[in-house]
């Protein structure tokens, strides 16, 4: 298990659950991607049987063992799957040059129904400028249940993310995202590294939880209109693309998912579930 | 029509933020039977009109409206395909 000190804290897990993805810019060194832009070039990697343990994969001498063994990397996977995951399957994903369409909008694998979540980490070894597309991603879109390519007729959201970065930037995904290869309109070939990992414990605080308290759960006032920063305000924000109605019920996935998470089957956002619980059966005496 | 001259289709598809045709547009998707423009996924971040009644006023034709149909029981708090999904067309007159 990593060092606390390489672990996410609660906010970082709060806008994992509220927009089903973390990013970060530039946090693999150089020499790694070097040495991966190296590897796929020559040919790519090996693979393992799905299922494997993920501890037995990827011996160095390996770049992309290298990337995914770097402290901050290890501590990201463990907060979010725990220790000992198992590795389900890793790609290598390739945008050919000027090529003349984008990929359909999906989600990875089936339909899948689990409050319990696998992770997708994204590695983009090289610069993404804009016209060479980056994968583009919805936040907030992983608790819709669709199967595959089923949206790939939606084209354009507001708030959709097209990974534009530097270098050395991760995305980890909850493994219900939309998403898509946008078109890469350069001469050059796109490469991003996909692996997908299962847990094998249960996914209860997992991170690093020193900022969880009773004010997390707290019940808050109602619309007063108020500018917060805490784990309920990440869980109630709503994405540009969200319609009024489902909108709101996204905040109520994202309230069961938090309380599968913490343990806390009282933790609320807004209210939302506590007035549907609210089903009182003692009587009045007469 | 003229020899020469073919009608084409244009599809505009927006998603709006209630069922009401007047209320803003969170998605759209754009596909040119006239061979004209190439839409594909995440090509624009720039929605085309801020509502739905905005297309009309272009002078697209609405072709069709979303169903409001109740949740299936137990599916209440599901959430999956966008909902007020409204298709348009416009029909071009190209030089075939």
């Amino acid at each position: 298990m990593s060092d606390k000190q390489h672990l996410l804290d609660s906010r970082q897990v709060a806008e994992f659950v509220a927009r089903g993805f973390l990013r970060f810019d530039g946090i693999v060194p150089d020499e790694i991607n070097r040495a991966v832009m190296d590897a796929f070039e020559a040919g790519g990697i090996s693979s393992y049987p799905a299922g494997t343990p993920f501890a037995e994969c990827y011996p160095e001498p390996s770049p992309i063992g290298a990337m995914l063994r770097l402290p901050q990397v290890s501590g990201i996977l463990d907060s979010l799957v725990g220790p000992d995951p198992l590795f389900d399957h890793h790609a290598i994903h390739k945008r050919l040059p000027n090529e003349g369409k984008a990929q359909g909008m999906h989600g990875d694998s089936i339909i899948d129904t689990r409050l319990h979540f696998d992770v997708q980490l994204m590695y983009f070894p090289h610069d993404v400028p804009l016209d060479m597309g980056g994968t583009l991603l919805l936040p907030g879109s992983h608790f819709r249940r669709i199967n595959e390519m089923e949206v790939a007729r939606y084209q354009n959201f507001l708030g959709q993310i097209p990974m534009v970065c530097e270098a050395g930037s991760i995305l980890v995904l909850h493994h219900g995202i939309w998403h898509c290869g946008r078109q890469n309109q350069t001469d050059r070939m796109r490469y991003m590294y996909k692996i997908r990992l299962n847990p094998t414990v249960r996914q209860l605080r997992l991170w690093n939880t020193d900022d969880l308290d009773d004010e997390t759960g707290a019940h808050q006032p109602i619309f007063a209109g108020e500018k917060r920063d805490d784990v309920q305000a990440i869980l109630a924000k709503m994405e540009p693309w969200y319609e009024a109605g489902d909108g709101r019920l996204e905040i109520v996935n994202r309230t069961l998912l938090w309380r599968f998470l913490t343990g806390d089957e009282n933790f609320d956002v807004h209210y939302w579930l506590t007035r549907l619980e609210n089903m009182p059966e003692n009587r009045l005496s007469a | 029509m003229a020899s020469g001259k073919q009608q084409r289709q244009k599809l505009l598809i927006l998603y709006l933020n209630t069922s009401a045709l007047d209320s803003d547009v969170k998605g759209w998707t754009m596909y040119d039977g006239t061979g004209c423009e190439h839409h594909t996924t995440g090509d624009s971040d720039q929605r085309p009109y801020a509502t739905g009644v905005d297309a009309l006023l272009d002078g697209w034709r609405v072709i069709q409206f979303p169903q409001l149909i109740p949740p299936y029981p137990g599916m209440e708090y599901t959430t999956s395909f966008k909902k007020n999904e409204y298709i348009f067309e416009k029909l071009e007159t190209i030089d075939s």
